[in-house]
């Protein structure tokens, strides 16, 4: 039977209540503190190596973000790290934290459907995301016009906008994740161990996983004649299930202008290339879009299934 | 019952595999009635609620709320309908006012709106000196009130409480239950679930008992003594003097004697027995006082359920 009446009524309510807890609670104030430190210092740390040899790259804002500076990590390197955690500290409680507190019967008993109630709480912890990552974008650029003394070009503005999009959407997928398990169990404590465990999953060990399977699907990686394809390709493939993999494409493509491919390359395919030469911006965002266009999709696919197991649920608290 | 009847199941059935949660319920309530809803722990009387407020989907029946289908039309169902759920539950960080400024933007309700209803409804439950206080700082009965707040708030034209005296101290209950009566004499539909018999018995007009997912009884509390305790008439004889009991017991159209006290019996008849209660009584008993006694609910529920497990 057709309910009547908007899914989306009250989503906006559920949005500004949730987003203003968001940003203002203790839990977001120090991941976010966590994420500024580490990611402030990593930029910092590129600056210094930067100021020494600032003539020998056009993209200078762009290796401010890719540069590693012993002995801490590349400013990508850390936010691909640390952001899954902030999304999962943001959503691992997000259902079943009202089933504690038992609020839940409360909020669905005045006139909005539960779809509203889902999506208003993700779209404020997207939001919350998105506030956090902007001012970390343009604290890093008000740096380095601090520090170097230039400003960035309009190729590296649209670059970095696009890395900021796909952080987003990077973001997301981990927010979607924490949703999932926040509508598959009732304890957060549960929860949360569960999204950490997916996240450890594909930080650590999805990269030994995948040559394993790889081998077991399509043989070793070397054949007699040389590299075998089909082992690559199978890799590749199994990598990508990975957010963490598109990621770091992502970041790759937009944040190195020279990166002409992502993956493997046959030699007939650099054949009159000039290598080192900088893609134009447009290049690498077609070169990205796959992967850019797989985050967002990821995350709709795992907010959908945790739509579906949330309307599926007794509401008896 | 009045003729205009705002809730409405027939045939409302919730199963979870092959159990039954709730089996085939028919219920009506009138406009301005307050109904309890009883029975045991499991008994279906939240999945009922649930039901007609479209928090659950039936698996069988149907429901009309308010003249909506809450399956079909819940957001106008919830429009109407104020819930109050057992051991209700707010956001500790949030103030009072914030917290139910929160469901009244859901509820729909203007800004205006909701700063003219919150002081009313506070003071209405007597809290009105707490709209600023964090929920944190609440005790379960501040709680349970804010809950009642919310409900008189949303001004609805039904209230479904769902065992709101369970955590309340006899004082406190004593208030809450003067509330509830407030609801009714507003024109308000009451819908009252609770396990305690005498206070469901003290506010409700008639009441359904619920068990193992139907509905065993309904109607008003005396009517319900007439099935359940067998006589059609409950008298109280107060009279002092030996195997009192037995004497009473030997009167044609006594069906059951029960001690109540040294001197207190109470008589369930078939008819109006006190003019040969009097009779036999006189001549050789001191007898103090007859009258007719109100049926207790507690009574017909226990009966109710010694008979069904004696039965089982």
């Amino acid at each position: 039977m057709r309910r009547r009446g908007s899914p989306f009524t009250g989503v906006g309510v559920v949005l500004a209540k949730e987003a203003a807890d968001y940003l203002s609670g203790a839990r977001m104030w120090v991941l976010e503190a966590l994420v500024f430190l580490t990611a402030i210092a990593a930029a910092y740390a590129a600056i210094l190596s930067i100021r020494a040899s600032i003539g020998e790259s056009p993209f200078l804002f762009l290796r401010l973000l890719t540069m590693a500076q012993d002995p801490l990590p590349s400013f990508i390197a850390l936010l691909g790290f640390l952001i899954p955690l902030v999304a999962i500290a943001i959503g691992f409680d997000a259902i079943n934290g009202e089933f504690g507190r038992r609020t839940l019967s409360r909020i669905l008993a005045q006139p909005i459907y539960r779809d509203a109630l889902l999506l208003g709480k993700f779209l404020a912890g997207l939001l919350a995301l998105t506030i956090g990552l902007l001012s970390l974008w343009l604290l890093t650029i008000g740096l380095g016009l601090l520090f170097l003394g230039l400003p960035p070009n309009t190729e590296e503005m649209v670059r970095m906008a696009g890395f900021l999009v796909a952080t987003i959407a990077y973001g997301g997928v981990w927010l979607a994740v924490a949703f999932l398990f926040s509508v598959v169990f009732r304890a957060p404590a549960t929860a949360a161990l569960a999204a950490l465990g997916v996240w450890l999953l594909f930080s650590l060990f999805w990269s030994v996983v995948t040559p394993l399977v790889a081998t077991l699907i399509a043989g070793p990686p070397e054949g007699i004649f040389g590299p075998n394809l089909a082992y690559l390709h199978t890799a590749q493939i199994l990598d990508r299930i990975s957010p963490n993999t598109l990621y770091a494409e992502i970041a790759l493509a937009l944040l190195q202008p020279a990166t002409r491919a992502l993956g493997p390359v046959l030699y007939s395919q650099v054949q009159g290339a000039l290598l080192g030469a900088p893609l134009p911006a447009t290049q690498s965002f077609i070169l990205v879009w796959p992967q850019l266009t797989g985050l967002v999709a990821a995350m709709i696919v795992i907010f959908a299934v945790a739509y579906v197991v949330f309307q599926r649920q007794e509401i008896r608290a | 019952m009045t003729e205009e009847v705002v809730i409405r199941a027939e045939g409302l059935t919730k199963r979870y595999g092959t159990t039954f949660a709730v089996d085939h319920v028919d219920l009506d309530v009138g406009a301005g009635e307050i109904v309890g809803i009883l029975g045991p722990n499991g008994s279906g009387k939240t999945t009922t609620i649930l039901m007609l407020l479209g928090l659950t989907e039936p698996s069988e029946g149907r429901a009309e709320v308010a003249g909506f289908d809450p399956l079909r039309d819940p957001l106008e169902v919830k429009r109407r309908v104020g819930y109050l759920p057992d051991s209700v539950g707010f956001y500790d960080g949030l103030s009072a006012r914030d917290n139910l400024a929160y469901t009244g933007r859901l509820a729909g309700l203007s800004r205006r709106e909701i700063d003219e209803r919150f002081a009313e409804s506070l003071a209405r439950v007597g809290l009105p000196d707490v709209g600023r206080d964090r929920v944190a700082t609440f005790s379960r009965g501040m709680r349970q009130r804010l809950g009642l707040a919310e409900v008189l708030m949303k001004r609805p034209s039904i209230a479904i409480l769902d065992e709101p005296t369970a955590t309340l101290d006899p004082h406190s209950t004593q208030e809450f239950l003067g509330m509830i009566r407030g609801l009714k004499a507003d024109g308000t539909t009451v819908l009252l679930s609770s396990h305690h018999l005498d206070q469901v018995q003290s506010v409700c007009d008639r009441v359904a008992l619920f068990n193992h997912g139907r509905i065993a009884l309904s109607g008003s509390v005396t009517q319900l003594a007439h099935r359940v305790l067998g006589g059609g008439y409950v008298i109280d004889v107060e009279a002092r003097g030996l195997a009192m009991g037995d004497q009473l017991l030997a009167i044609p159209g006594v069906v059951r004697v029960q001690g109540l006290g040294p001197e207190l019996y109470r008589v369930d008849c078939e008819r109006d027995l006190r003019p040969e209660i009097a009779r036999r009584l006189a001549p050789s008993f001191d007898l103090l006082g007859i009258r007719f006694a109100e049926p207790s609910l507690n009574e017909v529920y226990t009966r109710y359920f010694d008979e069904a497990r004696h039965a089982a």
